[in-house]
């Protein structure tokens, strides 16, 4: 890009060189929320009953695995960019700064992974 | 020049302005955006986890959000449970339209305040009508 001015130079990269990219990633994971979240709540409305026994057979069966992982992915994707930028709003001071970067680097990865970690168990019918 | 940091004028803020449907719900998307990231996600990981656990950790998840068979501090917890889902339901349902909304202006239409207000204000009827139509079905059928 750009053309040797100096607009040109600088133009879609922003102070921190990377801001389309936080921008995008949150357009395109809500796309993928617009699919994975109806899914789940047509798939849960639609049970017969909500008991151990029908729930697990349904979070076995391989699209709706595969459907949960994805919501473990692309949603908490999605949480960690939206809470971000309400941290960057709201938190001016240099300790707060560094605890919500740690919050927002962390906490987002585990709880996907534990997630993961629990559908893939299901799936593969070890519980 | 020499005015003190506090006595600077700032610029106006919330409460200078009359409230509008676009505010409403431009602040609406990050309430239930966070709300559902901190409360929707965690009950989440307690739901597949206690799934994953086996019949009786699912069976404790279940008594303590709804079901409350043991009375007591589960009747509480069960009544909060209930109004949580139904909340998060309704929260999913107002950052979704808002949500489109924002695809909508991020091509640059429905900025004309006529449009922009009534667009608004279909999301809040959209969201309320879908969470009492998704929890009529759930109950209903």
């Amino acid at each position: 890009m750009g053309n040797g001015t100096s607009i040109g130079r600088v133009r879609g990269l922003g102070s921190s060189h990377q801001g389309t990219h936080h921008w995008l990633t949150a357009r395109l994971t809500a796309v993928g929320n617009l699919v994975l979240i109806p899914f789940l709540m047509i798939s849960l409305a639609l049970m017969p009953a909500h008991d151990y026994a029908t729930v697990h057979a349904w979070a076995a069966k391989p699209l709706p695995a595969t459907a949960l992982i994805l919501i473990m992915i692309n949603t908490f994707q999605h949480a960690r960019l939206g809470v971000q930028v309400m941290l960057e709003d709201y938190i001016h001071e240099e300790g707060g700064k560094i605890a919500a970067w740690l919050l927002v680097n962390i906490v987002p990865f585990a709880g996907a992974a534990f997630g993961i970690v629990a559908v893939v168990r299901i799936a593969l019918g070890s519980a | 020049m020499a005015q003190a940091p506090g006595k600077r004028p700032l610029s106006p803020h919330l409460e200078i302005w009359r409230w509008g449907p676009a505010m409403l719900v431009s602040i609406l998307h990050r309430i239930t955006g966070n709300g559902l990231a901190f409360v929707g996600l965690a009950l989440l990981l307690w739901w597949i986890g206690a799934l994953a656990g086996g019949p009786a950790s699912y069976q404790t998840f279940l008594d303590w959000i709804w079901l409350a068979p043991a009375g007591g501090l589960q009747t509480v917890t069960a009544i909060l449970g209930k109004i949580v889902l139904v909340g998060l339901t309704w929260a999913f349902f107002q950052h979704m339209a808002t949500g489109i909304r924002h695809f909508v202006l991020d091509i640059g239409a429905g900025y004309e305040l006529e449009a922009n207000a009534r667009w608004s204000s279909l999301t809040i009827l959209f969201s309320v009508a879908a969470t009492s139509v998704f929890w009529a079905f759930v109950l209903l059928h």
